[in-house]
């Protein structure tokens, strides 16, 4: 009976242990695979950021570093090579633009189209802030009862009946 | 007063629920798909030798009538699905260009000789470099091309000839080129 009560602590102990690791791990897991050289370190720097900072089409929620679909491996390997022959920053951003849209862009820019996505959350923060703000005037002013001369004195009589 | 409000707006919200799953239902305002940045320019070039006999399959040689470009994979179930639906829009005088993605060469003959070849040329794709060129994120997708060089139509996923009567038929029966 202990024995089984001591294993359960020891168990649940691991578990937790485990968990643990999990999480502190999949902060730090990305699936750069490739090993590639790098010419020199402005280059690395460049190639890391990209891969950061464009989306994977397939596993829509991953940057292209962190995803292991094949069209993700093929578009790391793409942003090597255009950085290969001299393409910068925003050449290669904007070539994934033109065919993927600004949706390849963790960070869209501001525009027309992106204007709801940008500012949407503002909005919905202000109209709900009005929404507050008129439903607590009501109520302080549903607290303050004026009761006139006539209405008393008929609340006056009330009382004196019973 | 106040009731009445509450009450159209209610109804006003479940209106716009039933057009949205109703459109949902057709394949519309899928979360995954992607809106495309071709409608409406020039499709971009090929370039790759032919799957079947090597040769440069390219954008320029297709000027002067419609097509399909085709993106597919043997690894794609979606793409044996609608595999039988081409082969039919083959017959009625469809030209389709397909394009062979991230597939082993072997196995992709293979699959035409078991199933029919319903292209009229294969650009060959290995590593993504025409499927990049042509924003093509997934398999199958389907281009279509006008005489100009002009993309008019994509489509993410499956041709069904219910899709193909939504969004590809009008443009050819406005030329007369296919009717099915």
């Amino acid at each position: 009976m202990i024995q089984t009560k001591w294993m359960k602590q020891f168990l649940s102990l691991i578990y937790a242990v485990m968990i643990a690791g999990f999480c502190l791990l999949s902060t730090s897991v990305s699936a750069k695979v490739e090993t590639r050289a790098f010419a020199n370190e402005q280059m690395e720097s460049d190639y890391n950021q990209l891969i950061a900072e464009l989306r994977c089409l397939v596993c829509q929620n991953q940057n292209l570093a962190d995803s292991n679909a094949e069209l993700a491996q093929d578009m790391r390997t793409k942003v090597y090579k255009m950085l290969g022959q001299g393409s910068n920053k925003e050449e290669i951003v904007d070539y994934m633009v033109q065919r993927y849209g600004d949706f390849v862009m963790y960070r869209p820019p501001v525009k027309s189209t992106t204007f709801f996505l940008w500012f949407g959350p503002l909005v919905f923060f202000v109209v709900a802030g009005l929404i507050v703000f008129s439903y607590l005037r009501k109520q302080k002013a549903a607290d303050q009862v004026s009761v006139d001369q006539q209405q008393q004195k008929k609340a006056h009589s009330l009382l004196d009946d019973e | 007063m106040a009731r009445y409000g509450v009450l159209i707006g209610f109804f006003v919200l479940m209106t716009v629920f039933a057009v949205v799953l109703n459109r949902m239902n057709e394949g519309e305002y899928n979360p995954k798909s992607i809106p495309s940045e071709f409608i409406g320019k020039p499709a971009p070039e090929i370039n790759v030798p032919d799957l079947l006999n090597g040769k440069l399959v390219t954008s320029a040689d297709m000027k002067g009538q419609m097509w399909l470009f085709n993106v597919w994979g043997t690894w794609c179930p979606e793409c044996w699905r609608e595999h039988k639906f081409l082969l039919q829009l083959q017959q009625a005088g469809v030209t389709i260009i397909g394009l062979n993605w991230r597939d082993d060469k072997a196995e992709a003959m293979a699959m035409l000789t078991r199933m029919g070849n319903p292209f009229a040329k294969i650009g060959y794709d290995p590593d993504s470099s025409v499927a990049m060129d042509w924003g093509v994120y997934g398999a199958p997708e389907t281009f279509l091309v006008n005489a100009e060089g002009i993309i008019l139509v994509k489509h993410a996923g499956g041709i069904t000839p219910a899709v193909w009567e939504q969004k590809f038929a009008s443009h050819f029966q406005a030329k007369n080129e296919a009717q099915l």
